[in-house]
């Protein structure tokens, strides 16, 4: 790989060890994707948690925080002494929330670890955000801003949306890219591997969010990790759609990169979506039988229609998602044999709080949770054998990770299903 | 005793042998491999319930999570990662998956791993070099009778 005199100097240890690991570990990896060089990013989201029992064990045996972040964010075995982040990096979701450790099954040695941790990781410059959507709390990247961003749904969000340039990175190149400024020029950072591969033509109404999350979830069955580019929407989605939509299409394929032409910022045409690549000249169609069938196979698991939980907040919810259920639960209550857990970034909770809704979702018997999910720490209510989500993505996940039975449909149906105790098989 | 080769790109150098693993899935890292013991999880995954703690791992690719790095890297702490990687796509997540696991890995091979490697041939990787040679299963059972 072809390196700058800057980042030579790096790998010469003109910064100190942790910076010479880091660009050691850029080089590997950059080597190992056939990279010809780096490029420069001042925008990290990662993960440098340690919020597990291993963790806390691997920490004391082998030298502490720097040990853990030696190892799993550099890849380095000696450990070394970690300089603050030169770049803006923001903290993706996390293994539990630490302000109810005990709702989600937590002890209390596992909190106090996790807040060493984060004193430590907050003291080096990373931003203690907390969530599988920095770009709703203030890390939102320009169009063409080059990342190193982790979490899948973000990831999508980020280049198809924003218009801004990531890879899906990983623990430890996102620990080398904060420490460097640096990434591997690679994938989705160039032109000619943002276009499109395949042609979605829509031909019914996608307009609510459980809408999107379901053309999301089969476009991802269609192209895998290919580049999609949809026509036929006929109105504009807000931000909770794409989110959904994204992470749907993520989690049923590896969808990186899409074009909602008229919409995202690179596909004004389908001629441009497509750029030198040929426009293939048959799309496939998404209609009402591809959206009946989709939502066959995600509630697939489902067979009882007694629920026992109702997450909510996956992705991490908006703020407009939030106000959206207030209204919806306002003056009603949960059913005594249901709990409700609603998941957003703890920025938004304080929000909530500062609005109100957090007090109308408390009234009605539900439970505001930040920094996590269900999926990332398996913890749901005691007891819970059967659960209803309006997320696609959650519902492709829990029955895998917690063998329980998921239902699928939209906020509203999820809210009347925790009102009633039971799952009501209506149209989403 | 005869064996047959590929030649591939060097992800990370190194050699090793083993027997071979084989599967036409894509490997889910978090979510889809237990780190502590080497083994596949994920519902529906072929190899579903086996380790390939030790053995040469000849797969399409990776998919799923961005923790698919971390869940390999962990599998070298508990000392059950694969002895070397085979695959036939491209990505970050495998890419950074195979450079923090350290076993020697090759992709981009003049012949489909896939096709021409079945669970059980012994495998020897020489990633330096980029070379893969094969004997398969039905020799070794012969050679050793």
């Amino acid at each position: 790989m072809k390196l700058t005199d800057a980042e030579q100097a790096m790998l010469d240890g003109r910064d100190g060890p942790a910076v010479q690991k880091a660009m050691d570990l850029l080089l590997r990896y950059g080597r190992a994707l056939g990279a010809e060089r780096l490029v420069e990013t001042h925008n990290v989201v990662a993960s440098v948690s340690a919020s597990t029992p291993f963790m806390r064990e691997f920490a004391r045996q082998n030298g502490g925080m720097e040990a853990v972040f030696s190892q799993f964010s550099l890849d380095s075995d000696e450990v070394v002494s970690i300089p603050k982040v030169r770049t803006f990096s923001v903290h993706t979701q996390l293994g539990f929330d630490p302000a109810q450790a005990e709702r989600m099954g937590v002890d209390e040695q596992t909190v106090q670890f996790f807040r060493k941790g984060e004193a430590f990781t907050t003291g080096l410059g990373i931003q203690a955000t907390n969530t599988c959507t920095p770009y709703q709390v203030g890390n939102i990247p320009v169009r063409g801003e080059h990342c190193a961003w982790m979490e899948s749904s973000a990831v999508v969000y980020c280049n198809s949306v924003l218009g801004a340039r990531t890879n899906t990175e990983g623990r430890e190149s996102v620990g080398a890219a904060m420490l460097t400024g640096r990434i591997p020029y690679w994938g989705y950072h160039l032109d000619e591997n943002r276009l499109g591969s395949h042609w979605i033509e829509v031909d019914t109404d996608v307009q609510s969010t459980a809408d999107w999350g379901l053309l999301g979830y089969w476009m991802g069955e269609q192209v895998q990790e290919q580049v999609p580019v949809i026509t036929g929407i006929r109105s504009t989605p807000n931000l909770a759609r794409l989110k959904h939509f994204g992470a749907s299409a993520s989690s049923s394929g590896g969808v990186e990169m899409y074009h909602l032409v008229g919409i995202t910022p690179e596909a004004t045409s389908l001629q441009q979506a497509f750029g030198q690549r040929k426009v293939p000249t048959q799309p496939l169609r998404y209609g009402l039988r591809e959206r009946r069938e989709t939502l066959e196979r995600l509630n697939a698991t489902g067979r009882e229609a007694k629920i026992d939980y109702v997450m909510l907040g996956c992705p991490h919810y908006s703020l407009e998602q939030m106000w959206e259920l207030a209204q919806l639960l306002e003056g009603r209550r949960i059913h005594a044999d249901v709990q409700l857990w609603v998941f957003t970034a703890r920025a938004t909770k304080f929000l909530c709080d500062q609005s109100g809704y957090t007090r109308i979702i408390e009234e009605a018997g539900g439970h505001i949770l930040s920094d996590s999910c269900s999926a990332m720490s398996r913890a749901v209510p005691p007891g819970t054998r059967v659960v209803a989500l309006d997320s696609a993505k959650q519902t492709h996940y829990l029955p895998a990770i917690l063998g329980v039975q998921a239902w699928f449909g939209s906020t509203a149906q999820c809210v009347e299903a925790a009102c009633s105790g039971r799952w009501q098989e209506l149209a989403v | 005793m005869s064996t047959r080769t590929l030649r591939g790109r060097c992800v990370v150098p190194g050699v090793a042998e083993g027997e071979a693993l084989v599967t036409h899935d894509r490997i889910s890292g978090w979510g889809g491999i237990d780190s502590r013991t080497g083994t596949i999880v994920e519902v529906r995954h072929a190899l579903r319930g086996v380790s390939f703690a030790g053995k040469v791992l000849v797969f399409p690719g990776a998919k799923g999570s961005s923790g698919w790095s971390n869940a390999f890297h962990l599998t070298r702490t508990f000392g059950v990662a694969p002895a070397a990687m085979l695959f036939n796509e491209m990505t970050t997540k495998i890419a950074l998956g195979a450079v923090v696991t350290r076993a020697p890995a090759l992709t981009d091979f003049d012949g489909d791993p896939l096709a021409l490697i079945e669970t059980g041939d012994w495998v020897r990787v020489d990633a330096d070099r980029g070379l893969v040679e094969i004997t398969k299963a039905a020799q070794r059972s012969k050679a050793s009778s």
